[in-house]
């Protein structure tokens, strides 16, 4: 230690902080600056043909005419020579130009009749030869981005979203009248659901991460979302916990180390629903960007049975919210009120609106591979916050009633997963 | 009729004044597009100065947009065409190109042909925009279409001035050390042909029939589908009825290489006789060369719209086989096809494996008489397609 400060004396001299901050800044702007002017000096010319990588980062469907979106992911500009559908080439104009800088876009108009329901490869062929490929699975007339389509958005992001965890949220009643010993299978099973949720999402982020431009972060993105989202809701939570204590301090830094007494069960039982419902929240964002992207698309046939299958799966997101809220038996005097339980039941349900919004207008694989990071993020906090209120009396999180809560939460995702595979 | 096509004691580098009957016809032609109207189509721009006739361009009303919306078949994004001049050859000329090489008697009064074939490794545009690294006989692709007729000793100096070993496989009839194959006759400086290294092929003109000749260095996959190959046709003696004569090389380009192609042809440039028809005369005898030296596909095909050819598989019979409108060809089959057009208009060809045609196999025929500019306003309806050639 008296060493390092000795060291530190002698390499800093007299000077003022704020110069020992920027003197790296300046060496670094120098070397670069030097070695551009120099033209890379020892480097040489690269060798090989260009490195020519485009991803499709949106297709677009209209009368008679297909809309590609590229990206160009690599290292050199790439020139579109030539458009072709299903082994045929069509005539093709690019409003943005036939060359591509890098991480520069450009959209290409394709006349093409295509035909409602069919699948289509599509084959882009560069200025080299090189092709880059694309792939309709179900041909469907994207919808204009009006009115009354952001209300169907709307309408379908109620229908998987808030009309179903409202539903879940029902059966506070029940669990109410439940022993108090079913309180921590109850957080369990919450657990579970969620467990199994941030799985599925995160899962669902790696998939479409690998679509996105590599040059963007690709999957790396879905791990940063959910480090973004862990982080910030502990930030997060740590404040509110502050401004608890500086007004109940006994409640506050109960909750904080997770105690087990009565007192905490009903505020942290709030606390802990409103976290869920945070969490739940950011995952269903994540989900009606799925919904919306699939069904803009085309992949998605909404038939009533898919929206059916979301309901259900959704409901027992629903359960996973009040399941705090059951309180710990004789002290759970402050019955959450009708107000607050719609007020969870949106924080929840209301994102998938908005996902589906933003996927079905402007998707993007980059930025959905974000949110559905965030979700994970989101969700692996709410865990780590409802862990402790399972503990039982010698401190243990894994003992026969939580450990079956979380397999049957994870079995009812699973099952009511079933329902909504396309 | 016998054609006078061979006046075998000279050389004969050019055919044209050998067939003077093949220059009255594109004057006609010729005359015709002058006579005829405008060019409001800016096809054949190249052409025009080559001696082959640009098509006559458009009737006095101008040009229909009825294409607008219509999907008449796949084409080139519109605007933009190949680059004829870089790529150094001319679909269109290529069509009527035959090298005769050079000739002189030798003292047993026998005919010795001779040419000289040099590899070079090229760029060239096989669809607007779309360029391809191609290896080349004398710079083009396919390379020149070597004649000569029957009975005549055939000399070929090949010089290899690409980066890659290369030969000169023939299909014909010769002895083994003649046959460009790699690992006979290395010894006698034949075999695999090295780079900067030179080789003399010789062997007699027979059979009869339109054969091909392509490098035979492994892989040889690699070494066809690159440019490595072109029509090969030795005449029969008594030679074969006077007629508009054309070679098409059905071909391939795997742009990515991934083993498949993805632009087809005949004679290189996708769609080509789709932008600038092919001008025949009407009632007048059409004999096309077809070989087939596709590569990845198993089959290729010719169909023609509007008619029926008479098919002389390998042309080696002067009876032909079938009168028919469709033929398949495998790799390195080939045929000629005879027939005439009696009515003007634009008629279709393409390979009837509809992929092939959509992704480049596909031409036309423009039947011309200057008696008939009605059927000028028909072509005027295809220049305002979306592939409608040359437009800038």
């Amino acid at each position: 230690m008296e060493a390092g400060a000795r060291a530190e004396r002698s390499l800093g001299g007299g000077l003022p902080a704020w110069a020992l901050g920027v003197i790296p800044l300046v060496l670094i702007a120098v070397a670069i600056g030097s070695f551009a002017l120099l033209g890379g000096p020892g480097l040489g010319e690269r060798t090989g043909p260009p490195v020519e990588e485009v991803s499709v980062e949106q297709t677009a469907l209209h009368p008679g005419q297909i809309e590609l979106t590229l990206r160009n992911d690599g290292p050199d500009p790439v020139e579109v020579a030539q458009v072709a559908v299903n082994d045929a080439y069509a005539p093709f104009s690019a409003a943005g130009g036939l060359e591509i800088g890098r991480l520069g876009s450009t959209t290409l108009d394709i006349s093409y009749p295509w035909i409602e329901g069919e699948a289509y490869e599509i084959f882009v062929v560069t200025s080299s030869g090189g092709t880059i490929e694309a792939s309709i699975p179900v041909a469907a007339e994207t919808p204009e981005a009006d009115a009354s389509f952001y209300g169907l958005m709307a309408l379908l992001g109620i229908y998987v979203g808030v009309i179903p965890v409202s539903l879940g949220m029902l059966w506070l009643p029940f669990l109410r009248r439940l022993g108090s010993q079913w309180m921590a299978a109850l957080l369990a099973f919450t657990v579970g659901l969620l467990t199994f949720l941030a799985i599925d999402a995160g899962l669902e982020g790696l998939e479409i991460a690998a679509e996105a431009p590599a040059a963007f972060g690709g999957a790396s993105l879905v791990f940063a979302g959910a480090l973004v989202a862990y982080l910030v809701l502990a930030g997060i939570d740590a404040y509110l916990q502050r401004r608890a204590f500086a007004t109940k301090p006994e409640e506050g830094s109960l909750v904080a180390r997770g105690a087990t007494t009565a007192n905490r069960a009903t505020t942290g039982g709030a606390y802990l629903a409103l976290l869920v419902a945070i969490g739940i929240g950011l995952h269903n964002l994540g989900e009606g960007l799925a919904i919306g992207t699939s069904y803009a698309t085309g992949a998605l046939a909404l038939g009533a049975f898919l929206v059916v299958g979301f309901a259900i799966h959704n409901t027992t997101e629903g359960l996973a919210i009040v399941a705090p809220l059951r309180g710990g038996g004789e002290s759970d005097g402050a019955s959450p009120g009708i107000g607050r339980l719609l007020g969870l039941g949106l924080i929840a349900g209301a994102p998938a609106i908005l996902g589906a919004w933003i996927g079905a207008s402007a998707f993007n694989p980059s930025l959905a591979a974000l949110l559905f990071g965030v979700g994970v993020g989101a969700i692996v906090r709410v865990i780590v916050q409802i862990a402790p209120a399972m503990r039982d009396r010698n401190g243990r999180l894994l003992y026969p009633s939580t450990v079956a809560g979380m397999l049957a939460g994870i079995a009812v995702l699973y099952l009511t997963g079933l329902l909504v595979s396309v | 009729m016998s054609k006078s096509r061979f006046v075998s004691d000279k050389a004969t580098k050019e055919p044209s004044d050998a067939a003077g009957r093949g220059i009255s016809r594109r004057r006609l032609l010729g005359g015709a597009a002058a006579v005829g109207v405008p060019a409001a189509i800016g096809l054949n721009q190249l052409v025009s100065g080559s001696g082959i006739a640009a098509p006559p361009a458009a009737a006095e009303q101008p040009p229909s947009h009825a294409g607008h919306g219509a999907f008449p078949h796949a084409s080139f994004a519109k605007g933009r065409s190949v680059d004829h001049r870089a790529n150094g050859f001319h679909p269109t000329e290529l069509l009527r190109d035959f090298d005769y090489g050079k000739t002189r008697r030798l003292a047993s009064g026998r005919v010795l042909r001779e040419w000289e074939i040099v590899a070079a490794d090229r760029e060239i545009e096989v669809a607007p925009g779309v360029k391809y690294e191609a290896w080349t006989y004398n710079g083009r692709v396919p390379g020149p279409t070597l004649r000569a007729r029957e009975g005549e000793l055939l000399r070929v100096r090949f010089v290899n001035g690409s980066e890659h070993p290369h030969t000169m496989h023939f299909h014909g009839i010769h002895s083994a050390l003649m046959d460009g194959m790699p690992g006979i006759g290395e010894s006698r400086g034949g075999g695999q042909i090295e780079p900067g290294e030179a080789f003399v092929y010789e062997f007699d003109a027979t059979p009869f029939g339109v054969h091909l000749y392509h490098c035979h260095v492994a892989p040889l996959a690699a070494h066809i589908s690159r440019g490595l190959y072109g029509a090969f046709i030795i005449d029969p003696k008594q030679g074969r009825p006077e007629a508009d004569e054309m070679v098409m090389v059905m071909n391939g380009f795997d742009t990515n290489f991934d083993l498949a192609n993805e632009v087809y042809a005949v004679n290189t440039v996708g769609f080509h006789y789709v932008n600038e028809p092919i001008v025949v005369p009407r009632e007048e005898l059409v004999r096309i060369y077809l070989v087939n030296v596709l590569e990845y596909d198993p089959v290729n095909s010719f169909h023609v719209h509007g008619n029926f050819f008479q098919h002389f598989p390998t042309g080696t019979s002067l009876q032909p086989a079938e009168l028919t409108d469709t033929i398949i060809q495998g790799q390195a089959q080939r045929a000629i096809l005879e027939l005439e057009f009696p009515l003007d208009g634009d008629y279709m060809f393409h390979a009837h494996v509809s992929e092939f045609a959509e992704l480049g196999w596909s031409g036309f025929f423009r039947l011309v008489n200057p008696s008939r500019l009605a059927a000028a306003s028909t072509a005027a309806l295809y220049c305002d397609l979306p592939w409608g050639g040359g437009q800038a």
